[in-house]
């Protein structure tokens, strides 16, 4: 019974830690002032900037292109439509003039089918979305790919509707 | 076809949550030995009636019919007491009896006889010494004796199971006693916990957590309750499967390039890539001989299942049938493979005939996953999702027996039948 009880003490540790990271709408912008920081991957180059200053943060502008995240996909489908090219390719050019920004992809999928297959294919989506983004400069050390597969559904809902929404990647940037 | 209905109980000590467990059972065809379980002689004064959950475990695997036990009196407790003439009227064809008596210390002894009706002797005599807490596993055991005394084959009544139980936002991994009861929680968590995965000894679990926000395999020690992160590299770590000595896990990593299957040692370690394919390669799972991986790939274009060396080296591919058929197990014998087909739009659960190639489906769900062999191969437990609840279903080997194990505590998903006791 102690035993028992020590598990669920360390299980809601471990919860506890998983819910601390808390995430906050960092304005990114901000981030660029220490331009000098030393780049983990050693491929940058520390060329002074000539770009205009950036005032205000354009990843929660919901009038810019770049707050936009989602990209969505077809049924057993990791092809990125036309539709979304545009924003992909906005978030790719944000990344090859923000030398420190890293990006996080995270594929979904909807809920059928099995979970680790389901993961696999999420990840290969995000890939999808990653590969756009290297194509156009971005170095692939600064993008991860990741996947929640079936796990994180936007949409609750059992039919066409929700699993459109569902197969989806998501570009995210580490420290938002 | 014949219906029953057992109510087995209900401790979910989950966090303070209660939940009510029945398990409701199908059969058709087949022959059910008849099987009379007498009320032990003194177990009215017991916290638990032993007799009852010895019946109903012996009822739940669809094998037997219990015979009416009403009027007998007094309780034989000795082969001489016993009317066999009588109990061959009844149309039983084994006997149970027993007794309970306390003993110094707060123990009790619990003993118990099996007989063959028509002949008239014994099968069976076993005698335990135990805490009244203990009742409720050593009628387990006793059922386990008389499965196996009836079948031939192993009982799996005193085996775990582990799953995991969504509720809103919060995931907890539970391992339960195969009837369902005596459910805990050994993790708890408000981020996703799928592909559970016992070490062959059954001390530890494997299972792939996103409390890192994304998929990390963690390995966790039931006894002590700790946890070790096995692969948490750069991109997706999923899938783990043990090796059948319990010195490896085969995972799914990213790392590298697209999903891929690696071997990690159990104690951590740098991980070795089995292979180097253009494809999702996953779900990898070891023989229980040790020899192969069986594993999901799309190399051909969909989701098939494929065996490779478990050292890895050239895959075979093992299903043709269909677009889509993922998620293997092996069979403890080794000789099937259960697996998810889809077809016309349903995921179901079915079974592949290793040496013939031969494709059985067992269910007929929608959305039906994860599925996993009693460590008898006897019965295929797994995911029945349904109005978009998962809950827990089992399917004979043989098709001909199904239960749903039907849970109040929310979304039951991803089991994991775990293995035999060791003593």
């Amino acid at each position: 019974m102690k035993k028992i009880a020590l598990s669920i003490v360390m299980a809601t540790l471990v919860a506890a830690c998983g819910t601390s990271e808390v995430k906050k709408d960092v304005p990114v912008a901000d981030h660029s002032a220490s331009t000098t920081k030393p780049s983990q991957s050693g491929t940058t180059t520390t060329t002074p900037s000539t770009k205009p200053v950036i005032t205000a943060n354009p990843l929660t502008d919901p009038n810019n292109i770049l707050s936009k995240r989602s990209v969505y996909f077809d049924f057993d489908s990791n092809a990125v439509k036309d539709e979304f090219r545009g924003l992909v390719q906005a978030h790719a050019r944000y990344m090859v003039d923000k030398r420190d920004a890293k990006a996080k992809i995270e594929g979904n999928c909807d809920e059928r089918g099995s979970r680790e297959y389901n993961l696999a294919l999420g990840q290969r989506r995000a890939e999808a979305v990653k590969k756009v983004m290297t194509v156009l400069g971005v170095q692939e050390g600064r993008i991860e790919t990741v996947s929640f597969g079936e796990e994180k559904p936007k949409a609750t809902g059992h039919d066409e509707a929700a699993w459109s929404q569902n197969r989806r990647a998501d570009i995210k940037y580490v420290g938002e | 076809m014949i219906r029953l209905l057992l109510a087995a109980l209900a401790a979910f000590v989950s966090l303070g949550a209660q939940a009510q467990l029945t398990i409701d059972i199908t059969t058709s065809g087949g022959r059910q030995i008849p099987v009379a379980v007498l009320a032990f002689a003194g177990e009215a004064a017991q916290p638990q009636s032993v007799s009852a959950v010895v019946g109903a475990d012996l009822a739940r695997t669809g094998l037997f019919r219990l015979v009416n036990t009403v009027g007998v009196s007094p309780l034989p407790t000795e082969p001489s007491e016993v009317n066999f003439v009588d109990w061959q009227a009844r149309t039983a064809e084994a006997l149970v009896i027993g007794k309970i008596e306390p003993q110094s210390g707060g123990r009790v002894e619990v003993r118990f006889r099996l007989f063959d009706v028509q002949k008239q002797a014994q099968l069976a005599s076993f005698s335990y010494v135990v805490l009244p807490a203990q009742l409720r596993a050593t009628a387990h055991r006793i059922a386990d004796v008389i499965y196996e005394r009836l079948t031939g084959e192993k009982g799996v009544f005193s085996t775990k199971i582990t799953y995991v139980v969504k509720r809103g936002t919060r995931y907890e991994l539970q391992v339960a006693d195969a009837d369902g009861a005596n459910a805990q929680a050994v993790l708890a968590s408000n981020e996703p916990i799928i592909s559970p995965a016992w070490s062959p000894d059954g001390s530890r679990i494997a299972y792939v957590s996103f409390d890192q926000k994304k998929p990390v395999v963690v390995v966790q020690n039931l006894a002590q309750g700790t946890t070790r992160v096995l692969a948490a590299f750069r991109g997706n770590n999923s899938a783990p499967a043990w090796s059948p000595d319990g010195s490896r896990l085969a995972v799914t990593l990213t790392k590298d390039d697209i999903a891929q299957i690696y071997v990690i040692p159990a104690g951590g370690g740098e991980p070795r890539r089995l292979a180097v394919t253009p494809a999702i390669d996953t779900e990898p799972n070891f023989s229980p001989d040790g020899k192969w991986i069986v594993f999901t790939s799309d190399r051909g274009g969909s989701p098939q299942l494929y065996r490779m060396p478990a050292d890895g080296g050239p895959a075979q591919r093992l299903t043709f049938d269909g677009n889509y058929n993922v998620r293997p197990r092996y069979s403890p014998d080794g000789k099937s493979i259960a697996f998810v087909q889809r077809e016309a739009g349903r995921f179901r659960i079915a079974v592949l005939e290793v040496d013939t190639g031969q494709v059985t489906v067992l269910t007929d769900g929608t959305l039906d996953d994860s599925p996993t062999y009693a460590p008898n191969g006897k019965m295929i437990l797994y995911e029945a999702q349904s109005d978009g609840r998962g809950q827990l279903a089992a399917v004979s080997s043989d098709g001909r027996v199904r239960q749903r194990l039907v849970s109040s505590a929310g979304d039951v998903r991803d089991p994991a039948w775990g293995p035999l006791p060791t003593n």
